[in-house]
């Protein structure tokens, strides 16, 4: 037995095929295609949460994705722990384990209901208002204690085991909800043979023919047609049918985002399935046939489980085959309701009474429901629910005053009338427009290429909804391209229908009143929260939201927004729709992190780039660190060896012999053209023009502002053709910038750029004996000093593969750096390391070479720059081409404030006790005894502890630097003042005679 | 996201593709070194920043990577049309009142 509230041959579910699972550890048996909602309901389980605020005991709303009140956690494994999953969303597999939340220590019994006696504390903004003082407590009390309160279930703690996958799709019509309306829409766009996405949240298509017994279609039950129309358009070649996918996005020019449900209904989804897909469709023409949302009665603790929407206890009943109680009332304000009550009372289920705010509605399913022999009231209120833990009576009363009677009920079904689902139309930036005399916002104003059909669209009965999707399916086709049509429209033969409701408080729970009549269930909202917050001034309807949350978090307003609307619009005296909706915002439901990151998560974040040496720096041992997307090798421990050690033997090592490193990082642009000259004058500060090839210049590149972008060495390969380095991190934004100006500034040069990093390895080769090591490996190159002095370069062979052999130095020792293409980049690297052997050179890392061209006060670019810094801060003033009359940043250059005295200059700094390192960053001042805070007048870029000058050096930018040479400044750190003296850049080798040692 | 159309390309591509490259038709001087600090100015900083229809630059980085140029509504951050670099301002913008 799956229940005792299962009612034999009801519903459609095949009661053969149980199922088990457990809630809060107790076991039950429920049924293949049940939700959890359903199988806990056909167990007579109500009680399945504690509201937010309140803690209040909760249970079902409805049997959709608008559940605002039965959120729980669903426990596969200790990884896969899912918060906040709705239970009449959950399809039941067997072994499903589920927890409720937000109580402690259990669900019945629950400390934080005290919240609900202290309610008053507790109302609209109380945020606002009570956490104001003492202002230290925020940090220390109030936020922390507020977090930890906060929040609906417990986040998993484990990384997300689970896979995601994703997909882009492109459609001529795009279908959104897989009701009648849907289906009709899509067999006529599908019909012509157009390409077709329909896509429906639900694990089967229907909508609410799920539980409209009453419809019938092309001569069958109208869930039965829906079925097999599926079954069609599935088969169709054309047409992409996806089921458990909701479109939770819909974003600029038709681009929407559907999310797929793969896995999470399996009893073992197995890890060959993604746990869901990400679906983003680009399509011609979108149809929307969201259908619609029945609202509640605002009444007094209408929060009570066992209390829920008419539609919900009828898909319970016909769709699931259970009763949600055995001594039912009903409380109405429109015509669907009855259908409820008759459906349930047919299956045996006794109906305490109706009560109807109506004074005198006439229609056949109030005739029918009279036939029955159901009490029928109206012109009564519920005023009031009774019980606790669940719904055991309801107050009447006439709506105008009078006697109250108290009925015994068990379940209380309620119906305010239906709220078009119009949240992807506004999410499409269309302008809703409410409709007087029905009471709803329904689409106005279309932004895009889209159309609303059925009860989305506020069109009441299935026939016209059908006539009217089958219309707008085919007509979407035909403006997506398509030629002809063969179909047949679907045939409506029965359908129901019925008139308004109402929105706002009920009698009973009006202005006069202090009772909580829930309007937002999930955010605790009450009708008195929404008037309050109207009196303490708020008048713009977005205001109120924010200040009363109403239509918040998950909800996004499913069931609240139009209850609490009408109740801002009374209070304010205005009309609804000068108070106005607030906006829908995506996601439509809640949609997991893992969907919108997909596979791009871990090693497949972001692109990592390995250097063609890598696999041999990894060999030795090296320790790599990262450079944008580079990963580089930063030192080489020997055994025993701290970062520390390993430097400083690197760096003595490069001096005293020779050291390898890997450089190939630096951007590396071929510059080629008949004007090649003339643009690099342009895009460079030097001059470029008369630099023979074979020669090289170090180039400062700015932007037109005048301050520094990229600098590199520029060697000119051929009249026509420069071979030009930049920084690591620069590279593309470099290009990009060469690019913008070769393209619209500059087109008349005849110019090509090509992007070369990839192509080259290169090798620097530093140190006195450098020459001694790569020599014997080249060919085609005169080595000697005159033939190729420093700052020069050759094209050849070494090790018999190309090579554009640089002379060059970023060390201030006799160096090269050997390009080589890429392929042949470690095997060139073994050669020489082999040659290296013989004088005992050693390989270096970035902290090395970070120390080395410190030692010789060559800059990094944004390191010892930070984009306010220009040529002359820099000092660098000599590779400005005075003679030139235009450059990019000739001009910015020389505005009045880049020119001003007493700028920030580069410096080196030497601390008097030259043990001490000063921190990278740190802020420099010139009295350490001034009051705080302290004028600042530069910082500390550069530091390291240098083994070669014996001391620790580091560059600064300092206000005036270069005028206080040999001064005394101060750098005030939490353990006491440094001293430090005011020097050149250069610490090691000043005259620079090492570069020809 | 949006779908642009390459000028280039003559094809619409989604945005991803793409990089804004900022206010399109400001010509940089042929005499740069000449210019006053009140022009330098008006070039270098001062931006239109319309809430309506902006003319401005694009990248199609990931395409052909080519520059070009675009007019767009801001508010409804529709692409109006189109046209390659170089080309001068339309006079006309279809579909566009005014």
């Amino acid at each position: 037995m799956s229940g005792a509230f299962r009612i034999p041959r009801a519903g459609r579910l095949s009661q053969a095929k149980t199922a088990r699972f457990s809630f809060d550890g107790q076991s039950y048996t429920g049924i293949e295609g049940d939700t959890l909602a359903s199988a806990l309901l056909a167990n007579g389980v109500h009680l399945v949460g504690r509201s937010f605020k309140y803690h209040r005991p909760r249970g079902f709303l409805s049997a959709g994705a608008e559940e605002p009140n039965a959120l729980v956690q669903i426990v596969r494994d200790d990884a896969r722990k899912t918060p906040n999953v709705r239970a009449t969303v959950q399809e039941l597999y067997d072994g499903l384990a589920a927890n409720s939340q937000n109580r402690w220590p259990s669900l019945s019994f629950d400390v934080g209901a005290v919240n609900d006696l202290a309610s008053p504390m507790f109302s609209a903004g109380f945020y606002y208002k009570t956490f104001m003082w003492p202002k230290a407590a925020w940090k220390s009390l109030y936020e922390p204690k507020i977090r930890e309160a906060a929040g609906l279930g417990v986040s998993p703690d484990k990384p997300d085991p689970d896979h995601y996958s994703s997909r882009y799709a492109h459609c001529d019509v795009l279908v959104l909800g897989g009701g009648a309306a849907g289906i009709a829409a899509a067999l006529a766009a599908a019909e012509t043979g157009v390409r077709v996405i329909l896509a429906d949240e639900q694990a089967e298509f229907g909508g609410s023919l799920r539980f409209e017994t009453g419809a019938r279609i092309d001569g069958q039950d109208g869930f039965a047609w829906a079925q097999a129309a599926i079954a069609r358009l599935g088969a169709m070649d054309n047409v992409r049918v996806l089921s458990r996918t909701t479109a939770f996005g819909y974003y600029a020019q038709n681009f929407v985002g559907l999310v797929e449900r793969v896995g999470d209904h399996l009893k073992a989804p197995g890890h060959d399935l993604p746990r869901e897909r990400l679906w983003q469709v680009r399509a011609k023409r979108v149809v929307l046939a969201s259908g619609a949302i029945e609202r509640h009665m605002v009444f007094a603790n209408n929060d009570r489980p066992g209390i829920m929407l008419a539609g919900a206890a009828r898909t319970f009943l016909n769709h699931y085959g259970v009763a949600v109680g055995r001594n039912v009332g009903v409380y109405t304000a429109n015509d669907s309701a009855y259908a409820a009550a008759i459906d349930l009372k047919k299956a045996g289920v006794n109906i305490a009474a109706i009560v109807d705010l109506r004074d005198n509605p006439t229609g056949p399913v109030i005739d029918e429901a009279r036939a029955l022999g159901i009490e029928i009231n109206f012109g009564r209120a519920v005023i009031r629910a009774g019980g606790k833990l669940r719904v055991s009576s309801m107050t009447v009363q006439p709506k105008n005053g009078g006697g109250e009677r108290t009925i015994s009920v068990d379940a209380i079904l309620m119906s305010a009338g239906w709220t078009p689902s119009v949240h992807l139309f506004s999410q499409s930036r269309g302008k809703v427009a409410f409709n007087d005399e029905t009471k709803r916002f329904v689409p106005g104003t279309y932004a895009q290429d889209c159309v609303s059909v059925g009860a989305c669209n506020g069109t009441d009965g299935l026939s016209a909804s059908v006539d009217e999707a089958y219309a707008a399916g085919a007509k979407a086709a035909r403006d997506s391209g398509a030629k002809s049509a063969k179909g047949v429209k679907p045939k409506v033969d029965a359908s129901e229908s019925w008139s308004r409701g109402m929105l706002g408080a009920a009698p009973g729970a009006g202005p006069d009143t202090t009772v909580k009549a829930f309007v937002d269930f999930q955010n605790d909202v009450t009708a008195k929260d929404i008037r309050q917050a109207v009196h303490e001034g708020m008048r713009s309807i977005e205001h109120v939201k924010r200040f009363t949350t109403n239509g918040m978090a998950t909800d996004q307003g499913k069931t609240s927004n139009m209850h609490g609307l009408a109740i801002a619009a009374e209070t304010l005296g205005k009309p609804i729709p000068e108070v106005g909706l607030t906006t829908f915002r995506a996601p439509y439901t809640p949609v997991t992190f893992g969907a919108i990151v997909s596979h791009a998560r871990g090693p497949l974040f972001d692109p990592t780039r390995k250097t063609a040496t890598h696999p041999w720096a990894e060999a030795q041992g090296a320790v790599f660190e990262d450079v944008g997307q580079w990963k580089r090798a930063w030192y080489f421990p020997k055994a025993g060896e701290d970062m520390h050690a390993a430097v400083d033997r690197e760096c003595v090592a490069v001096r005293t012999t020779a050291g390898l490193f890997d450089a190939s990082t630096l951007g590396k642009i071929e510059v080629v053209g008949p004007d090649a000259a003339k643009f690099m004058e342009l895009l460079y500060t030097n001059p470029w023009e008369k630099l023979e090839p074979g020669r090289c210049r170090y180039g400062i590149m700015l932007r037109e502002d005048g301050f520094i972008y990229d600098d590199g060495v520029v060697g000119r390969l051929a009249p026509d053709r420069f071979h030009v380095t930049t920084t690591t991190g620069g590279a593309p934004r470099v290009m990009n910038h060469m690019e913008d100006y070769l393209q619209t500034e500059f087109p008349h040069l005849n110019v090509w750029l090509t992007s070369i990093t990839e192509q080259w390895a290169v090798i620097a080769v530093q140190g006195p004996k450098s020459r001694d090591i790569i020599a014997p490996l080249v060919e085609g190159i005169d080595m000697s000093d005159e033939a190729l002095p420093h700052m020069s370069v050759r094209e050849g062979k070494i090790c018999g593969v190309p090579t554009r052999l640089f002379r060059m130095s970023f060390t201030g020792e006799r160096g090269f750096e050997v390009n080589v293409p890429a392929d042949y980049g470690q095997a060139v690297w073994e050669a020489l390391w082999a040659e290296g052997q013989k004088h005992g050179a050693t390989a270096y890392g970035t902290e090395s070479m970070h120390v080395l061209r410190a030692e010789k006060g060559y800059i990094i670019v944004g390191q010892d720059t930070d984009g306010t810094v220009t040529p002359n801060d820099a000092g660098l003033d000599w590779a400005v081409g005075k003679k030139k009359s235009d450059f990019v940043g000739i001009r910015g250059m020389a505005r009045p404030d880049l020119v001003a005295k007493g700028r920030k200059q580069l410096v080196g700094l030497k601390t008097k006790d030259p043990k001490v390192v000063l921190e990278e960053g740190a802020q420099i001042v010139e009295d350490p005894k001034q009051a705080i805070p302290m004028k600042m007048i530069g910082h500390v870029t550069s530091s390291y502890w240098s083994q070669n000058c014996g001391r620790s050096i580091a560059l600064a930018l300092v206000a005036g630097g270069r005028d206080r040479m040999g001064d005394t400044l101060y750098v005030p750190m939490p353990n006491g003042v440094i001293e430090v003296e005011v020097t050149g850049m250069v610490f090691f080798d000043e005259t620079g005679g090492r570069l020809n040692g | 996201m949006l779908l642009i159309r390459c000028p280039y390309c003559e094809e619409e591509r989604p945005e991803l593709e793409f990089r804004n490259a900022g206010e399109a038709h400001i010509a940089r001087s042929a005499n740069m070194s000449g210019e006053s600090d009140d022009d330098f100015e008006k070039f270098f900083f001062i931006r239109s920043n319309p809430k309506g229809i902006i003319y401005e630059r694009w990248r199609h980085m990931h395409g052909c990577a080519r520059f070009f140029n675009a007019v767009r509504d801001t508010v409804t951050d529709k692409f109006v049309m189109t046209y390659k670099a170089g080309e001068p301002k339309p006079a006309k913008l279809p579909g566009v009142a005014k």
